[in-house]
């Protein structure tokens, strides 16, 4: 396979990629990364490099729409990423210890969780009157606006979910992935924040968090730009598919083909992972 | 109420033009990395992909100096990690800019969390880049 027909496809499996994830709102770490090793054989150390890099590009392009949309919670996303952005540096630095199979296998496992807690029904819980001090000081309860017209809510749980974004930083220091599926986890069921304000603000906090351990992976030689740039290139121009095609359907039943999907892909890289292959 | 109005719009007008700054970061971004793929793939195209066996810093742009250099003799892939680069600075010029916004708004509380965030990325990106 020469270089050009290599970049062909890679771009068109990373367009997919876009184009799920955006669908589903897991983002395209979840297939890069697989799709590279499993598919290609390229070191997942390149993978990786490539995915936080593609995390990047879907968190800041999406991001752009949906401030305009006022639902972020600019403060309490703020305050979180001191956590998320510490603990990618963290998870960055701990990556050269790791070997690759104990990545695999790790990353494995995330797959699982993520595709079960993809499945959660999602609910719009709007709470008020919350007694948290700390929230309060910190100026985090905010108001979002719905159809039915400015709606207030409140944050409880703050240390919580401060230490849950920094487990879910270092996660994607380790893994080069955006880790949303856990940070929407910590704000919308730790935290009591409204569903939609929980995806909004934690795709803002992605894009933060990725760039916060992009450097280290840049000077380590992971970011390699022939293998990123038809991967950035692939997963943007898919991404802006899927949000055109199917902007805010809940498409349950395509979430739940893509959970399983997700599952087929973790156990293989848990198989991986075990037998040494990575 | 008047002044919680002022402050939602306040707010809000801030948010916007940031988040049309990350547009135009993510566009630049990739309009760079298409010109870098148009000289890399018609130049190098016909060779093999070589990915399988990691080969750490060595061979590749992973300092600003290298992509500088690489980037004023044309070379493609110079190119496409300078846009890749533009990309990794767009989520933290809008950092950067929130500073400005919360001072604007004269909540010192969260302009210094925001500066504390900005001070871990850069820390890290310049230990990263070995500056």
């Amino acid at each position: 396979m020469t270089i050009l027909v290599f970049t062909g496809v890679i771009l068109l499996g990373s367009m997919l990629a876009g184009f799920l994830g955006s669908l589903t709102g897991l983002g395209g770490g979840f297939v890069i990364i697989p799709l590279l090793t499993l598919v290609f054989g390229i070191d997942i150390r390149y993978a990786i490099g490539a995915s936080l890099v593609a995390v990047i590009a879907t968190s800041s392009g999406a991001a752009a729409a949906y401030v305009k949309e006022g639902i972020t919670n600019m403060r309490l996303g703020m305050f979180l990423e001191i956590a998320t952005t510490l603990g990618a540096v963290g998870g960055a630095f701990l990556a050269v210890y790791a070997s690759t199979h104990i990545i695999a296998i790790l990353f494995g496992l995330i797959l699982i969780f993520s595709a079960i807690l993809s499945l959660r029904r999602k609910e719009e819980t709007v709470q008020t009157g919350s007694a948290s001090m700390l929230a309060q000081r910190l100026k985090l309860n905010s108001s979002y606006p719905t159809p039915q017209g400015t709606v207030d809510y409140s944050v409880t749980n703050v240390p919580g979910g401060f230490l849950i974004m920094l487990g879910a930083g270092i996660l994607s220091g380790l893994l080069g992935l955006g880790a949303g599926v856990l940070k929407v986890l910590a704000m919308d069921n730790v935290m009591r924040v409204p569903f939609k304000v929980s995806t909004t603000t934690s795709n803002f906090m992605i894009g933060v968090t990725a760039a916060a351990s992009a450097g280290i992976y840049l000077y380590r030689g992971y970011i390699d730009p022939g293998l990123c740039m038809p991967v950035v290139l692939g997963v943007l121009a898919g991404a802006f598919l899927g949000s055109s095609v199917l902007t805010r359907a809940n498409s349950r039943s395509l979430r739940t083909v893509f959970a399983f999907i997700i599952l087929v892909i973790a156990l293989e890289m848990l198989y991986n992972g075990f037998t040494k292959k990575i | 109420m008047t002044g919680t109005m002022k402050k939602f719009r306040h707010d809000r007008d801030i948010q916007v033009t940031i988040g049309n700054l990350l547009r135009s970061g993510v566009v630049l971004a990739f309009v760079i990395v298409l010109a870098g793929a148009i000289v890399y793939l018609v130049r190098h195209g016909g060779q093999i992909p070589e990915y399988q066996v990691f080969r750490g810093g060595s061979g590749s742009y992973h300092t600003f100096s290298a992509i500088w250099e690489g980037l004023i003799t044309g070379h493609g892939r110079a190119i496409i990690q300078f846009g890749i680069v533009i990309l990794i600075l767009t989520p933290i010029a809008r950092i950067a800019f929130s500073v400005i916004g919360f001072l604007l708004e004269k909540d010192y509380l969260y302009a210094g969390i925001t500066l504390a965030v900005l001070a871990i990325i850069l820390i890290s990106l310049m230990a990263g880049m070995g500056v």
